[in-house]
């Protein structure tokens, strides 16, 4: 699919000058709060009608400065908001079946039978939408979404309401809708670590204006100074399997065992990760004798290389990890993808736990 | 109330619901329709049918029964036109009684009705559109449900208030017993009689009770709100 946004709007002191294209399938609007996301979302999904522009999704032109405006209902952007926005006067099933049975192509729909058992939502259908919890109501709303057989889903901040551990459970759908459904999505966030997970590009926006745009992966380590983030690396989950009379923590996770300087959460709780690709170095043979507490056995996935440094994408067990290293290092090491070497973690953050 | 109704009160009873009830229904199509006018539709002149629509609240009674008077009377401007043309006739029979009822509890009715269509969540009327419904899908399937708990609170609230409708009755269409006799015409009937007292406060507890029921009928279908 292809996506091409320009918009100029002013709304009060706040002036919007937007432009960009993309060709990714998930593209992440991302920015800081204020930053003209919801705006942006407003003019797409057509609930707005901005001074002056140009929107079109696939070669379809759905907003041109004066003389096109398709409406809303008529425009094929399903939108999931940040509050799911279920209707309450329906249950589950009537929900998710309300864009599909507007639709003129429901062949073209995505089977509902499949929608509800992607979003595992088999057990819900009867229900009423305030019996629902917070990760349960967004699922809805994206099979909802999905049903409406749109030709772009327009997700606006879905995981914004909902606290870490509803987060981390409705992340994993919205990985496997992408993958599996190959929707084109324009997928909008301050939160850089569900961009990493889902996105293909990236669109920065900062004070009404495209700042940065780019492929994720290249994008990812410059990213943190935008939001006051720390540069992002590898985010994981691990569980605390054992207090160490060495003084160190025990984690376990999808790929293997860290050591980490000793945690105050018990046994068995589930806490994230984060590794920066700074602090992971790279060597062909199993190093010994080195003060780093921890080594990876990785595969190489990826290599991109960005002029003087290099960003290689690793894979230890199931868990992505993304090492930095010198555009030299790379050519002296030979590196190339499915070589099989291993990480040396320099530090490791535990960033909070994770429910 | 010992012994029951007597047939009089009872017939009082009777035709006080019937005319409230036929007022009521017959004006909520119109009210939902004025109230959509103007909880949507900043249009020009607005605030004068606004201000037209809630005079009725605001006037006298007995001024808006000698209004009908003048306009659907036997020689009114228009009655004259409905009896010879279709042999309708308002005064002195309940249907004109329903007519007052109506026109009093109009605005009631429009004020419940708007305010439960600008309650309607807008973000849930944003989100059907963008699921493909249009305007007319949105307003039956979305704001009309999600407004429905508010329409019928105000009916009911219109209801109750109908039921104590005097003044506009009984300069329109007179106080006829077994045609436009409503509980509180029966009740003004029974204080003018000599020794009345006794059954204008039975009257007047009827009244009270009825006033009890439908009000509570009515906070109770404010509450049944969706979530």
């Amino acid at each position: 699919m292809s996506l091409e946004v320009r918009l100029q709007q002013r709304l009060g002191a706040f002036t919007l000058d937007v432009a960009f294209a993309t060709k990714g399938q998930v593209t992440a609007l991302f920015g800081p709060s204020g930053a003209g996301k919801s705006s942006v979302v407003a003019a797409v999904a057509g609930l707005s009608r901005p001074r002056q522009g140009r929107i079109a999704v696939s070669g379809r032109v759905l907003f041109d400065g004066t003389s096109v405006f398709v409406p809303p209902e008529a425009r094929r952007i399903a939108v999931v908001f940040q509050e799911a926005r279920l209707f309450p006067h329906m249950n589950v099933e009537d929900n998710l079946k309300f864009g599909w049975r507007r639709t003129p192509n429901k062949a073209a729909a995505a089977p509902i039978t499949h929608v509800i058992e992607l979003l595992g939502l088999e057990l819900l259908l009867r229900r009423q939408p305030k019996a629902l919890s917070g990760g349960e109501k967004s699922r809805v709303a994206l099979g909802r979404a999905l049903l409406a057989a749109p030709d772009m889903l327009l997700l606006d901040e879905p995981l914004a309401a909902l606290d870490q551990p509803r987060r981390e459970e409705i992340l994993p759908y919205l990985e496997k809708l992408a993958r599996e459904t190959k929707l084109p999505m324009l997928y909008v966030s301050h939160q850089l670590d569900e961009v990493a997970r889902l996105a293909d590009e990236i669109v920065v926006l900062e004070n009404g204006r495209v700042t940065a745009q780019g492929p994720v992966f290249d994008m990812l380590t410059e990213l943190g100074a935008i939001a006051g983030i720390p540069p992002l690396g590898a985010v994981f989950d691990a569980i605390v399997s054992e207090h160490q009379d060495d003084g160190l923590t025990r984690l376990n996770f999808n790929g293997g065992v860290l050591f980490v300087p000793h945690l105050r959460q018990g046994v068995g709780i589930k806490v994230r990760v984060r590794l920066r690709a700074e602090d992971i170095m790279l060597a062909l043979s199993e190093p010994f004798g080195i003060s780093a507490n921890n080594v990876l056995a990785c595969t190489v996935t990826d290599i991109r290389m960005l002029g003087d440094h290099a960003d290689v994408q690793l894979l230890c067990g199931t868990s992505k990890l993304v090492s930095r290293i010198t555009e030299a290092s790379r050519v002296r090491l030979k590196l190339e993808k499915g070589m099989s070497l291993f990480g040396v973690v320099k530090a490791v953050t535990v960033a909070r736990e994770a429910g | 109330m010992g012994e029951g109704l007597s047939p009089a009160e009872a017939e009082a009873l009777w035709l006080s619901l019937r005319i409230s009830s036929v007022a009521i229904l017959t004006a909520l199509p119109l009210a939902f329709f004025t109230a959509l006018l103007l909880a949507r539709r900043r249009f020009w002149g607005a605030s004068l049918v606004e201000t037209a629509v809630y005079l009725p609240l605001v006037l006298p009674p007995v001024a808006v029964g000698y209004l009908l008077l003048v306009v659907f009377g036997g020689r009114g401007l228009f009655g004259a036109w409905l009896f010879t043309t279709f042999g309708i006739r308002f005064v002195f029979s309940w249907t004109g009684a329903a007519l007052a009822s109506g026109l009093i509890t109009f605005p009631l009715q429009v004020r419940a009705i708007r305010q439960a269509l600008e309650a309607a969540d807008s973000g849930l009327i944003a989100a059907a559109r963008t699921l493909g419904a249009g305007p007319i899908d949105r307003l039956l399937n979305i704001t009309l449900p999600l407004a429905l708990p508010g329409i019928v609170s105000g009916a009911i609230t219109a209801f109750a208030a109908s039921l104590g409708e005097f003044g506009a009755i009984i300069t329109f269409v007179s106080n006829i017993p077994g045609e436009t006799q409503t509980l509180p015409l029966a009740i003004y009937a029974a204080l003018q009689a000599p020794g009345g007292e006794v059954a204008a406060a039975r009257l007047c507890a009827l009244s009270i009770v009825l006033a009890i029921i439908f009000v509570s009928l009515g906070d109770l279908a404010a509450k049944r709100i969706w979530r």
